[in-house]
């Protein structure tokens, strides 16, 4: 299989890492050749984070260059703008609906955009996820990226058994049921 | 065939020191190496390791364990290493007992460092063999190869990584653990007290088994030659390669595993065979210099840069000279990291930022004290320096130059390298503040503990060496302890230590927010009480912003409930609407 390439985008300490070893471990499962690249330590203090994940035959570069994604999965509105270039012609983009002021906004040294997702879905195929709002309805506003992660497992290549099983495995033991819970609700959203 | 797994590049160079049979490993945290030392714990059994208060004890004590005979290690980051390059240069002389491996991180592209430094640069200077990896199966096997050469050459070895191999994850076959028996010890004054007469010889002896490595390096299987079309040759190292395997699979390519010293006989062998040479590695051109340095035409950095990090796109431009049809990023406000909600540092800038006081910072997350709102910190430099500088400043100007003035440094960033500087001041007549940010844990590398948390690598008891009872001993008179939240008292002693004509230590004791997983209280705030005086947005928590109309929305998601809002507002207008546990 040509190499898969996905990104994981948003704000540092929304779980982008936990994120990313669920799709490390679902990549092993399917068998496929896998690199994944991630962000720790400065930029993980509220900063703008990116995670690459890159999985086929045989992977080279552990990173995903700007024109190559074929999945962008977005946990905030802006990061899905910052990163949006880096998708492929036919790459889909999947937004969790959702504000979170950087800093030179707080204090008014900056504007955040309006109209980003109206302005995404002009150039790129874009799925808008209501996943915070979601998860605050499963009772814990901490899983909506697995409701993200439910909308995007739609644009891959494993099986619903296979998510389930890496969720297991990856997410800690006493939150397995309302994690699968949030995926499956992703999992059901068109 | 081993298990095949998934590991992150730091996960592996563990694992491999596991295989290799290390028997000790010393380390002070700093991204992006510290995970090496984390995961290196399930193999706690077998392998002995510690947390060092910084990277010159940490080789120091590896040092040590070699010179007893058994494989032993030390893990720093590219600038921790200048920390331990006292030991490292005398060491180099030494040579080794039992194996010997730094394991140095560098961070093309300052994901989270000071500066962009090269480590190759620093081993060349040292004569301290380098090895590198590719991949995270390279990084777990060439780290058992490094062990092996090592001993075999009588040299200890740096294996250098960067930010992007340290933090991505790759396949890694598991292998068993190897059991080498520990080497004799046998006093040897010559090679091991390093006098003028000793290391005289020593240098001579260097000299010679570091000829003999680099002869050994033209047939070492590390050094790989790919040979493909021969139009266009490569030698490149590191994850550089991954990028010309990705951008031209169909050049040759040399690939270095050891980047020094280098295999000249396998590199000019190399050169005769291709059209044109490029040379492919982040930072300095340490391959290329020495490269053309023997005669070679080859191309490097005159089409590439010495900053940041490498990618297939950026060789496909400059080296293929591709014309990419790549849209533009849009234009986005950026995203800083800041520092989280809750956190006890940004109450303690607030206070200095109402004072107009200027602070010398130190390394950790307060760095992120010196930008706007909070606009705090004037400086900042290396591990510990905060309390120097502020030092020399008074002795530049005059005691009253400072009386509006702190240094502000980290509870594990002090006992790390500012304990010297704070003996400096009170030695030498100092008068300056000095505010500990004491949030009882290394957090800026993702909580390490230290020698004051009580707890060592393994998370069992340790003793926990006193922050305050450091600065009494060393004779300073007037040490306080205040929580971090406490606005009123804080500024109270900020003002009267400042104006004091004696040295002064005030510590603020409030553990990091991430470090307590009870369940945080929650504020609102109420939109009819608020008169958009802007108060509470002074010290820039990320959990509030402005509605349309100018009032305060505190988002439930990220407040963990410090009330430092709740203290600033006169009005009343925020609430506590969910207790803490």
């Amino acid at each position: 299989m040509a190499v898969k390439n996905i990104m994981i985008v948003g704000v540092g300490g929304q779980g982008t890492l936990l994120t990313s070893r669920i799709l490390g471990g679902l990549t092993i499962a399917g068998g496929y050749d896998v690199k994944l690249s991630e962000v720790h330590g400065m930029a993980q203090r509220g900063g703008s984070v990116v995670t690459f994940v890159r999985y086929g035959d045989k992977v080279a570069e552990p990173i995903v260059e700007e024109g190559q994604a074929d999945v962008i999965i977005a946990f905030e509105r802006l990061e899905a703008l910052r990163y949006a270039h880096f998708l492929k012609k036919d790459g889909v983009l999947i937004v969790n609906d959702w504000r979170i002021d950087p800093m030179p906004v707080v204090i008014g040294n900056a504007e955040y955009p309006e109209h980003i997702l109206e302005n995404l879905e002009k150039e790129y195929k874009v799925y808008r996820v209501d996943a915070t709002e979601e998860s605050r309805k499963l009772g814990n506003p901490k899983v909506f990226n697995l409701i993200v992660l439910g909308v995007a497992a739609q644009h891959m290549d494993f099986t619903k058994e296979q998510w389930y099983e890496v969720i297991e495995k990856t997410v800690p033991p006493k939150t397995i049921e309302i994690n699968k819970k949030a995926f499956d609700v992703g999992y059901g959203m068109k | 065939m081993g298990k095949k797994v998934i590991m992150l590049g730091n996960e592996a160079i563990a694992r491999g020191a596991y295989e290799a049979g290390v028997k000790v490993s010393s380390a002070y945290p700093g991204t992006p190496s510290t995970e090496i030392s984390e995961y290196l714990v399930q193999y706690k059994d077998d392998v002995y390791e510690e947390w060092a208060p910084n990277e010159k004890v940490a080789a120091e004590v590896a040092v040590g364990a070699s010179i007893a005979g058994v494989r032993a290690m030390a893990c720093m980051k590219h600038v921790g290493l200048n920390v331990a390059s006292d030991p490292l240069y005398s060491v180099s002389y030494m040579g080794v007992n039992g194996g010997l491996v730094l394991v140095v991180a560098d961070d093309p592209g300052l994901y989270s460092s000071q500066n962009e430094q090269d480590t190759r640069m620093v081993a060349r200077a040292a004569q301290i063999p380098v090895i590198e990896p590719s991949d995270s199966a390279e990084a777990k096997d060439f780290f058992k190869t490094a062990f092996e050469l090592s001993e075999k050459f009588d040299r200890p070895f740096i294996f250098r990584t960067t930010t992007r191999l340290a933090h991505s994850q790759g396949l890694v076959e598991l292998q068993e653990r190897e059991e080498p028996e520990d080497k004799p010890y046998e006093k040897n004054i010559q090679k091991n007290v390093m006098m003028p007469g000793n290391a005289k010889i020593r240098h001579i002896e260097i000299e010679k088994r570091n000829l003999e490595l680099a002869e050994a390096a033209n047939t070492l299987p590390i050094n790989r030659v790919e040979m493909n079309d021969t139009k266009i040759g490569v030698i490149t190292s590191g994850i550089p390669y991954q990028y010309v395997k990705e951008a031209m699979p169909e050049a040759s390519v040399l690939k270095l595993g050891m980047v020094n010293p280098l295999p000249r006989k396998l590199i000019e062998d190399f050169a005769s065979k291709v059209d044109t040479l490029y040379i492919v590695e982040e930072l300095d051109p340490v391959i290329e210099e020495q490269v053309k340095s023997w005669g070679i035409k080859a191309i490097g950095k005159e089409i590439l840069t010495v900053q940041g990090e490498y990618s297939a796109n950026m060789l496909r431009k400059a080296i293929l000279k591709q014309d990419l049809d790549i849209k533009k990023p849009a234009e986005a406000p950026g995203r800083p990291p800041i520092l989280c909600p809750g956190c006890p540092h940004r109450s303690v800038f607030y206070v200095l930022n109402r004072l107009k006081m200027h602070a010398a910072g130190d390394i950790g997350c307060y760095t992120l004290g010196a930008v706007a709102p909070l606009s705090v910190i004037d400086t900042t430099m290396c591990m510990g320096s905060s309390i120097s500088t502020l030092h020399g400043m008074e002795k530049a100007k005059g005691k009253d130059y400072i009386k509006n003035w702190v240094a502000v440094i980290g509870d594990s960033t002090f006992l790390h390298t500012g304990v010297n500087s704070l003996m400096n001041m009170v030695y030498n007549h100092a008068t300056g503040t000095v505010i500990i940010l004491d949030n009882s844990t290394t957090a800026m590398t993702g909580h390490q503990d230290h020698a004051a948390t009580g707890k060592t690598l393994q998370g069992d008891p340790a003793y926990a060496i006193s922050i305050p009872g450091i600065c009494r001993a060393m004779g300073v008179k007037n040490v306080h302890e205040i929580n971090a939240f406490d606005l009123p008292l804080l500024e109270k002693t900020i003002r009267e230590e400042t104006a004091k004509d004696e040295v002064s230590v005030i510590i603020t004791k409030t553990p990091c927010v991430l470090l307590d997983k009870r369940k945080k209280p929650l504020y609102a705030a109420h939109a009819d009480k608020c008169k958009k005086c802007g108060m509470c947005m002074k010290p820039g928590c990320p959990a509030m912003t402005k509605n349309a109309d100018g009032t305060i929305h505190i988002d439930d998601t990220m407040c963990t409930g410090c009330g430092l809002c709740k203290d600033l507002c006169k009005f009343d207008a925020i609430e506590l609407v969910k207790e803490g546990e």
